[in-house]
């Protein structure tokens, strides 16, 4: 079985199948008002250098002082990792020269990191789970911004992003394919937005991923592998994957050696590009940081971290199976974030969870993405929606209706009681109204009331009419009802 | 208390006292320091006098103690070494790098002294980025040693690396002086040129805004022409220091009231291995002196075991070198400081400003840093030194199981010539024998005037205490200097 499965990810090349191997290593930022080393803002979107201290510039005699939010932000994120946490790990000094980083070094954890081995599990197409073990999670700062495009003769630099916190977390190399390199990032950013301690906007550059990927024939050693640096988007991720992996392959096949190298994605022409090679890689000299002590943290602090976790994706997911009935594809397509979930759980709170988890993805979500906004800033909030679910529920408006009704609160708000009473949009289940608008459709159609004698399959334009001649208030039901007794259409057994 | 004729003739104690008194303004006593500066300037002690600051502090020190609200050291003139930032003040660190900065903050040393009511003179002379022992490193020149050999005319070193603020002292320049000690860097200099300085524990005062040279090592403390006025001093630069991790909030004691005390009943220990070959027969007989001395005040000596003595050298010129190369990166021409013109791209105004910008000690630690930290040697260097540091704690540790004090040579020999030992690293390294060990080991140190050589010469003796003991050291750097009577004075000969 689990052959099988594997077997379905091999990529064929030209002399047989391989086998794509990758692991990752996912810079998030952390969610913070100030910086990991200094009191300066982290804010993004500031003028240039607005948000420098002393510190951050590497002012002579400057010295940096842990930020205590940070390390609960990392202890936070690897406790969701369902990670160890090292109660003592050490900051070092990892040296290179480059314009964003002022002092000539970056303040990294290198061999005592402070959360070790957890992991993430994936739920993939097909209903299969995959875990990928985490290696690490490691504090370190971010670099400044350098500018070469402002000035002919003169680079420029922007300091505003160095120093602020960043947690690598390093993978195992867990990963067989695109998919479910992309799955993971999807997941990895699904539990930190959970956890508050990143807002995953890979846009401004808040996650980005180095992605490590090799080839190998099935039940052979770990290949040679290649660092895609900085990929920041899931379809980016998925794209590299598949490019190095032929890429890799196609040398292969050919006879040749893979040479372990960094290289770039270039997304616009969706392919890998070669940075520097293993000989050119720098030798960076880490050291422990003699500025900063061990960072030693208290179990009882970290209890109390674990303590204050919010529900999970995983565990958010199996409760809306149990508790809501929904499939693993519904809930799995809720959990993904957490506001939506939440947003979820309000719809659904005296509804039946089928119906609101369909409502949801058919009418919210597809007018969400019609109008490229998200869960967060939607136009009708849970509650509107919930009503609409329960006027429906109850008979009071038709399904036609309360479509309708959700779009007229999408476009012009409302409340939508007053909305269905004001455009007196309620359901008619009146029998004698419907039957007078059936009687109506019947005389003015004699040919087709033949015709639906002959083939009763065709009943259903009846349907149509009648509802058309109600405005689309009339119950289906008691319309379908009537139509059958009047036309003498027996009962489908 | 009747005041001396020259009001620069008066401890720092004394002139608190006479300041408190209003027997004497602090512009009178600034005024005699600046006009003594101007007439030392041949002693090349500072780097930047700083004249009408002073007159201003001293005009506001003046205004608080006529209303009797004096702070612990209102109005009195001290001279600042010049790797402490100063707001407004440039700061060099003695290096051409650096030439041209001047800190938009204070450190926090300075600051406290300010708080405190004292007075800034100027900054002080020093080896470039506190590496020397001999000030010669510095780019302004080496500061000159007040003292002169009986007889010579030859110019000899003020030790290093704080070689300014110790003939600044010495001269009677000022009234104390700040000093920081990375591996002997304030008693060294205080030795050669015949006063007090003390390097307190690590993490008793706060290396926030002090131009880092080592981090793990370096410590600021007060060089005085007293042990008293060395007390004074630190019981105001100490402090612990939310800006910096490495500082220890451990209360602050009277250090000043607890000098007088005595030895009577303390254990003084004397470290076998510190009698090295080849030191003069001066120093050895000087530090038996020192013991009986103390043994004659009520105390008991005892030999002790330091065995790892002989690698703290060794060690301390590995990690020493390895935090600079650093802590140096920072200096790159990009941000402030020097830069070199006509560079070509990054990587050349790199290699160009710093190439420019530091001098020929700097540029060969900071090769040494880089090396000792590199792929393939980082374990066999640094890794060992750090286990050879821990040792080197342990034997300090074992020792003070048997002594509340360990007494010690602060040098293993008195002042040398300008150029002397400027061509021979080891030999000047060597100077830092007897003092490397208490940083490594972060213990607090002093070094006390204690006699002179045949040539007249000063030599200084050196009390080692337990970590955030400062208070012992002190009482018995006090018995020290009260058996040993130094009251020689360098000649006035730079005096115009």
């Amino acid at each position: 079985m689990a052959a099988s499965k594997a077997a379905s990810k091999y990529i064929e090349g030209s002399t047989g199948p391989w086998e794509i191997v990758i692991g990752m290593e996912v810079h998030a930022q952390v969610s913070s008002n100030a910086k990991l080393f200094s009191g300066a803002s982290a804010e993004f979107g500031a003028e240039p250098n607005a948000h420098v201290s002393f510190v951050d510039a590497a002012m002579p005699g400057m010295l940096p002082v842990i930020n205590r939010f940070c390390v609960e932000q990392a202890v936070r994120t690897g406790l969701g990792l369902k990670a160890k946490i090292n109660l003592e790990s050490v900051f070092d000094r990892k040296n290179y020269f480059y314009p964003d980083q002022p002092s000539g070094y970056q303040i990294s954890q290198y061999k005592y990191p402070v959360v070790g081995e957890g992991e993430v599990m994936l739920d993939l197409a097909g209903g299969e789970t995959v875990r990928v073990g985490i290696e690490r999670l490691h504090l370190e700062q971010d670099a400044g911004k350098s500018l070469h495009d402002q000035s002919a003769d003169y680079s420029f630099v922007d300091l505003n992003r160095a120093g602020v916190a960043l947690m690598e977390i390093v993978t195992r190399p867990d990963m067989r394919s695109a998919d479910e390199a992309a799955a993971f990032l999807r997941k990895l950013r699904a539990i930190v937005r959970y956890l508050g301690t990143c807002d995953g906007n890979m846009d401004e550059g808040s996650m980005r991923a180095d992605v490590n990927v090799s080839v190998r024939r099935p039940g052979e050693g770990l290949g040679t592998r290649c660092e895609i640096k900085n990929v920041n988007s899931m379809r980016f991720v998925s794209h590299a994957v598949e490019f190095e992996a032929r890429r890799q392959i196609d040398i292969l096949e050919a006879g040749g050696t893979i040479r372990q190298e960094t290289r770039q994605f270039d997304s616009r022409a969706g392919e890998t590009r070669s940075m520097r090679s293993k000989e050119d890689a720098h030798d960076y000299r880490y050291f422990p940081d003699p500025d900063l002590l061990p960072l030693v943290l208290d179990q009882a602090w970290v209890t109390e971290i674990e303590r204050s976790l919010p529900e999970l994706p995983d565990a958010k997911k199996d409760r809306f199976m149990r508790d809501y009935g929904l499939s693993p594809y519904d809930a799995g397509v809720i959990v993904a974030e957490r506001e939506l979930a939440d947003y979820f759980e309000a719809l659904a709170a005296d509804v039946e969870p089928k119906a609101a988890a369909n409502w949801l993805n058919n009418e919210v979500l597809g007018r969400l993405n019609r109008d490229g906004r998200t869960i967060a800033d939607s136009p009708v909030d849970a509650g509107a929606n919930n009503r609409i679910l329960k006027m429906m529920a109850a008979g009071t408006i038709s399904g036609k209706i309360a479509k309708d009704v959700l779009d007229i609160i999408w476009s012009d708000g409302g409340d939508p009681e007053e909305i269905v009473k004001a455009r007196g949009l309620t359901q008619v289940t009146d029998t004698s109204a419907i039957e007078k608008a059936v009687e109506a459709v019947i005389a003015a159609n004699p040919a087709k009331v033949e015709e639906v004698k002959a083939k009763p399959k065709l009943a259903g334009w009846f349907v149509g009419q009648v509802m058309k001649a109600t405005g689309g208030k009339a119950n289906p039901q008691a319309v379908n009802a009537i139509l059958k007794t009047r036309l003498g259409i027996p009962e489908e057994g | 208390m009747p005041l001396p004729a020259n009001p620069a003739e008066l401890t720092l104690a004394d002139a608190r006292d006479a300041l408190r008194a209003r027997a004497i303004s602090s512009v009178e006593l600034t005024r005699t320091f600046l006009s003594a500066i101007e007439g030392a300037r041949g002693l090349n002690a500072f780097i930047t006098e700083t004249p009408e600051r002073a007159l201003a502090m001293a005009e506001d020190a003046d205004a608080r103690l006529a209303n009797g609200d004096g702070r612990p050291l209102e109005g009195v003139p001290l001279a600042i070494k010049d790797l402490f930032c100063t707001r407004g003040v440039r700061t060099t660190a003695g290096s051409r790098i650096l030439d041209n900065f001047v800190p938009p903050y204070e450190s926090t040393v300075t600051q406290n002294l300010w708080n405190a009511g004292a007075v800034m003179l100027g900054k002080t002379n020093l080896d470039e980025f506190a590496m020397g022992s001999s000030n010669e490193t510095s780019f302004y020149k080496s500061a000159i040693n007040p003292w002169r050999a009986k007889g010579s005319n030859q110019d000899l070193v003020p030790g290093g690396s704080s070689g300014g603020s110790a003939a600044a002292v010495s001269a009677h320049l000022c009234l104390a002086a700040t000093g920081t000690d990375t591996g002997g860097s304030i008693r060294q200099p205080a030795a050669v040129t015949g006063i007090v300085g003390l390097k307190p524990t690590y993490g008793r005062c706060s290396r926030w805004g002090i131009v880092a040279f080592a981090s793990s090592l370096d410590q600021a403390g007060p060089m005085t022409r007293t042990v008293r006025d060395a007390a004074i001093m630190l019981q105001q630069m100490a402090s612990v220091d939310a800006k910096d991790s490495t500082s220890v909030d451990v209360p602050v004691p009277d250090y000043e009231a607890g000098i007088d005390a005595g030895v009577k009943g303390l254990r003084i220990g004397i470290p076998k291995e510190y009698r090295i070959d080849g030191a003069p027969p001066e120093i050895n007989a000087l530090w038996a002196k020192g013991a009986e001395w103390l043994k004659a005040q009520g105390a008991e000596i005892v030999e002790v075991s330091l065995p790892h003595t002989k690698y703290a050298l060794p060690a301390y010129y590995i990690v020493a070198p390895a935090e600079a190369s650093s802590n140096l990166a920072r200096y790159d021409g990009v941000r402030y400081g020097h830069r070199a013109s006509n560079a070509s791209d990054i990587i050349d105004l790199y290699e160009k400003s710093r190439a420019e910008g530091f001098g020929a000690e700097v540029q060969r630690r900071v090769l040494i840093g880089t090396y000792v930290l590199s792929a393939g040697y980082y374990d066999a260097y640094y890794t060992r030194a750090q286990k050879i540091r821990t040792l080197i704690a342990q034997d300090f540790a074992r020792a003070f199981e048997q002594c509340d004090a360990l007494l010690t040579p602060a040098t293993p020999g008195p002042a040398f010539a300008i150029g002397e030992k400027s061509n021979d690293p080891v030999s000047m390294y060597l100077n830092d024998v007897f003092t490397v060990t208490v940083n490594l080991a972060g213990l607090p140190g002093i070094s006390v005037p204690a006699g002179l050589t045949a040539d007249g010469l000063p030599l200084g003796l050196q009390i080692i205490g337990k970590a955030f003991d400062e208070a012992t050291v002190l009482r018995t750097g006090h018995a020290i200097e009260q058996a040993a009577g130094f009251t020689a004075r360098p000649a006035m000969w730079w005096a115009s």
